[in-house]
């Protein structure tokens, strides 16, 4: 197979793990196979470059800002220029835009929301979870480029080797690319265990009623020695800090455990969480659609419950 | 100041969705609703016209019957709808369903386009970056809060980090998120009114667009195969009785995760 290009989104420096994961699981496929980092320092790029492929790396000051129209220019740019079949992507806010914006761009497919790749006679075949997960679907390509964006959360990165080479590039930029510009970034800091690393998560949502009851999702991740993460509802009412938002504009974390207290489960919320490895969900709403897919279901009050089985669980030394 | 905002008539809430078996396209035959978070995209398109004058205009592509979605859009307020309808795009995917939308849109030549936040029958929130690219429009999507000038648009975009606020050159393409606004719901009136609206509905000839740009041909992606997912072992549900705390631990301890 010819060269494919896994995007490797990073935060401020940061190189996000859903991307690394999707890195790593290009290079078992097979194949050659290259990272790109954009609008990073050659830090940066040459950190990228320590997950077992070479990395292209271009620092345009256009691409400084996280805004996807520039990153579809350089990618445009790259593939042309390296004959690129494949582009890959882990899904994110950011990422997700940048993949659609590059397949108009290339006249390419995209397949997306993806959990698994596979070769089959040298084509790439992705898998993909459709109509609330009710049917798993194959999904191909015709012809190239193909690009594909993984569902987040779905390959874990693997552990970095020795350093590869890095390939600086240059890229021309669209004037509509530069029309949006970020004027302004709140981000709060985040304080306690990061969701993203966490074995296992506590979340709470509308249904804890009010904010003090975050207090027994509080006690809950402690016994566990997990991390408490929150609906969108919930943060934007203030009951709890935007770091621990799960879900299509927050955090998509994988934990083993995933315990969803108070939560519906819409699907904004369950694109963030859906590859947990095991789902308990406690709702007083029977028909709440997060018992659609949580492994263990619990219809029930979650102030009665909670701080039982946080004092169960306490006595058992978990 | 005229805002175009594009919406999908998907699949009724309630309604059992299933692949075609043959095709592995989605079988619309049945009762189908506008998808939610478009009302998001409707209701700010609307405060936008309340605020500076001007028309809203909803663009759909889909089955015959979207233009039950359409009408229901009217009657929250909108001015006129466009049903792109055609059994030859049918089965469209990203990049086709693009190239129609992004005919209607050059026509109309709006200040604003909006999209909704994504769509209840799997689509995976990613065709307004596709619209905004062929049309060569700035995009900012996620958007929490909105704020309209004659010349230019700034939104709050939520991010998995917190917010960026963006600025953008009119026109420019919106999506906004579900966080934006509460939707209003059609008063009678607006019903009653719905119906003497203008509502057109397009070919793919009356768009001048080629058969190879829509349906399958224009499409680059296929389903190749569907299957029931793997079942889950070991899905368990249970009524709290008092004793849920203790089954809760049973069943993580059995699994190891406790």
């Amino acid at each position: 197979m010819a060269l494919t290009l896994v995007f490797v989104e990073h935060h401020d420096g940061e190189l996000q793990k859903g991307s690394l994961g999707v890195l790593g699981k290009a290079i078992a496929l097979g194949g050659e196979v290259a990272g790109v980092v954009l609008g990073a320092s050659q830090e940066v790029a040459a950190a990228a470059a320590t997950y077992g492929a070479a990395v292209y790396a271009c620092d345009d000051t256009a691409l400084a800002a996280p805004l996807p129209q520039p990153r579809v220019d350089a990618l445009e740019a790259l593939v042309t220029e390296t004959g690129a079949e494949t582009v890959l992507f882990a899904a994110s806010v950011l990422a997700a835009d940048v993949a659609a914006g590059l397949a108009a761009r290339l006249g390419a497919g995209l397949n997306w929301d993806l959990t698994d790749l596979r070769l089959e006679g040298g084509d790439l075949v992705g898998t993909r979870p459709a109509l609330g997960d009710t049917v798993v679907v194959d999904v191909a390509w015709k012809g190239t480029p193909r690009i594909g964006l993984v569902r987040a959360g779905t390959f874990e990165p693997a552990e970095p080797t020795g350093g590869a080479e890095v390939r600086p590039f240059a890229s021309a930029f669209q004037d509509f690319s530069s029309q949006a510009q970020l004027i302004e970034r709140t981000h709060e800091e985040s304080s306690g265990p990061s969701i993203e690393d966490a074995d296992v998560i506590v979340a709470g949502g509308r249904g804890l009623g009010r904010a003090e009851n975050f207090s027994l999702c509080e006690a809950l991740a402690k016994t566990l020695g997990g991390a408490v993460a929150a609906t969108r509802a919930v943060v934007d009412a203030g009951w709890y800090p935007y770091s621990a938002q799960v879900g299509q504009t927050g955090k998509s974390v994988s934990p083993r455990l995933y315990i969803a207290c108070g939560i519906s489960g819409a699907i904004q919320h369950k694109v963030g969480m859906q590859s947990s490895g095991t789902i308990v969900a406690i709702n007083k709403d029977p028909n709440a659609p997060i018992f659609d897919f949580a492994d263990l279901g619990v219809v029930g009050d979650v102030e009665q419950i909670l701080p039982k089985l946080t004092e169960l669980l306490q006595a058992r030394g978990a | 100041m005229k805002v175009a905002v594009c919406v999908k008539h998907v699949p009724d809430a309630t309604a059992q969705k299933r692949l075609d078996p043959t095709s592995f396209c989605l079988d619309r035959s049945g009762e189908g609703a506008l998808n939610a978070t478009d009302l998001n995209a409707i209701e700010e398109a609307l405060r936008i016209k309340d605020a500076h004058g001007g028309e809203v205009v909803v663009v759909t592509l889909g089955p015959a019957k979207a233009a039950d979605s359409l009408r229901k859009a009217l009657a929250m307020g909108a001015d006129r709808s466009i049903l792109v309808t055609d059994d030859a795009a049918a089965g469209s995917d990203l990049l086709a369903t693009t190239s129609v939308l992004a005919k209607v849109l050059e026509r109309e030549a709006p200040d604003l386009t909006l999209f909704g936040q994504a769509s209840s029958d799997g689509d995976g929130a990613v065709l307004w970056a596709a619209v905004a690219d062929r049309l060569r429009r700035p995009l900012i999507s996620q958007v929490a809060t909105l704020r309209v000038e004659p010349a230019a648009v700034t939104g709050k975009r939520q991010t998995e980090f917190g917010y960026d606020t963006i600025t953008a050159a009119l026109p420019a393409v919106v999506a906004v998120s579900d966080a934006i606004n509460e939707p209003r719901y059609p008063s009678l009136k607006g019903i009653m009114g719905a119906k003497s609206k203008p509502q057109e509905v397009l070919s793919l000839a009356d768009l001048a667009l080629d058969a190879g740009e829509s349906g399958d041909a224009g499409s680059r992606t296929q389903v190749v195969a569907a299957a029931p997912p793997a079942p889950k072992a070991g899905r368990v549900r249970i009524d709290d009785d008092g004793s849920a705390a203790e089954k809760i631990v049973a069943y993580l301890a059995e699994r190891k995760l406790a």
